[in-house]
């Protein structure tokens, strides 16, 4: 475990929706690659960021394929930033509220994170230097 | 003494809420506490020098608040001259300050 310290971000926008997600998992990146500890609170539609079943498409107005396009989900995001976490040997807690995924039938999710509810984000701030809470507009 | 981090998201093109909130941020700093602005996705847009409301900008950097926008936010929307004053940070910047002992942050 690093020497680093810890953040704990609270996120609930859904995956392409708002700037904010790219903005959240921008920083859960930097704090990583620093070698802080992150916990990540995902709650409301943010819990459908790291479902499996995502895919890359292609854009059939433009004619691209999907090789083309390139486009990027949320969830190999999110699964590229558990790899970083385990190259620093530092720890990404990622929390999933269990009745946001409950109401969205959003319970297949990569592997990573986990289930949890309210009270985790409230130890997890505790426990942290430092909490920054990301509310939809 | 505690520091005050506040994020803007929001730009006063879209929301009339930016405008109240920059009089919040000025009031802080007003109080005499350390405040930093952290300019990111479309809240970089009155930072552009000779934009509509660059005013509201240039006032808090007169106010001692310390304002950094996002380069990467910036590039996006293809903004190069900044109102004086401002300067452009980065993702790392922003956990340093987030990880600062006594900084509240608070994201709008």
């Amino acid at each position: 475990m690093a020497l680093g310290k810890t953040l704990t971000i609270a996120i609930m926008d859904a995956p392409y929706e708002s700037s904010n997600s790219t903005t959240a998992l921008r920083i859960v990146h930097a704090a990583l690659e620093k070698g802080h500890n992150v916990n990540v609170f995902a709650y409301e539609g943010a819990v459908n960021l790291t479902m499996k079943a995502q895919q890359a498409h292609p854009n059939p107005v433009k004619g691209t394929s999907v090789e083309q396009e390139q486009h990027p989900t949320t969830k190999d995001w999110v699964g590229s930033l558990f790899k970083l976490a385990s190259k620093k040997g530092v720890k990404l807690d990622w929390v999933n509220c269990g009745l946001c995924v409950d109401e969205r039938g959003a319970g297949d999710w990569i592997e990573g994170p986990r289930r949890g509810g309210p009270k985790d984000l409230l130890d997890a701030s505790s426990a942290s230097n430092a909490t920054l809470v990301i509310p939809t507009k | 003494m505690a520091k005050y981090l506040v994020i803007e998201s929001r730009d006063p093109f879209d929301s009339s809420d930016s405008e109240y909130f920059s009089e919040l941020v000025q009031g802080i700093s007003k109080r005499g506490k350390a405040t930093t602005l952290f300019l990111v996705q479309n809240g970089v847009l009155p930072a552009r020098k000779g934009s509509k409301h660059s005013n509201m900008i240039a006032k808090l950097v007169r106010s001692k608040v310390k304002v950094l926008a996002d380069g990467f936010s910036l590039k996006e929307r293809a903004i190069g001259k900044l109102v004086n004053g401002v300067e452009v940070a980065d993702m790392d910047r922003l956990v340093d300050l987030l990880l600062e002992p006594g900084t509240k942050a608070i994201w709008h």
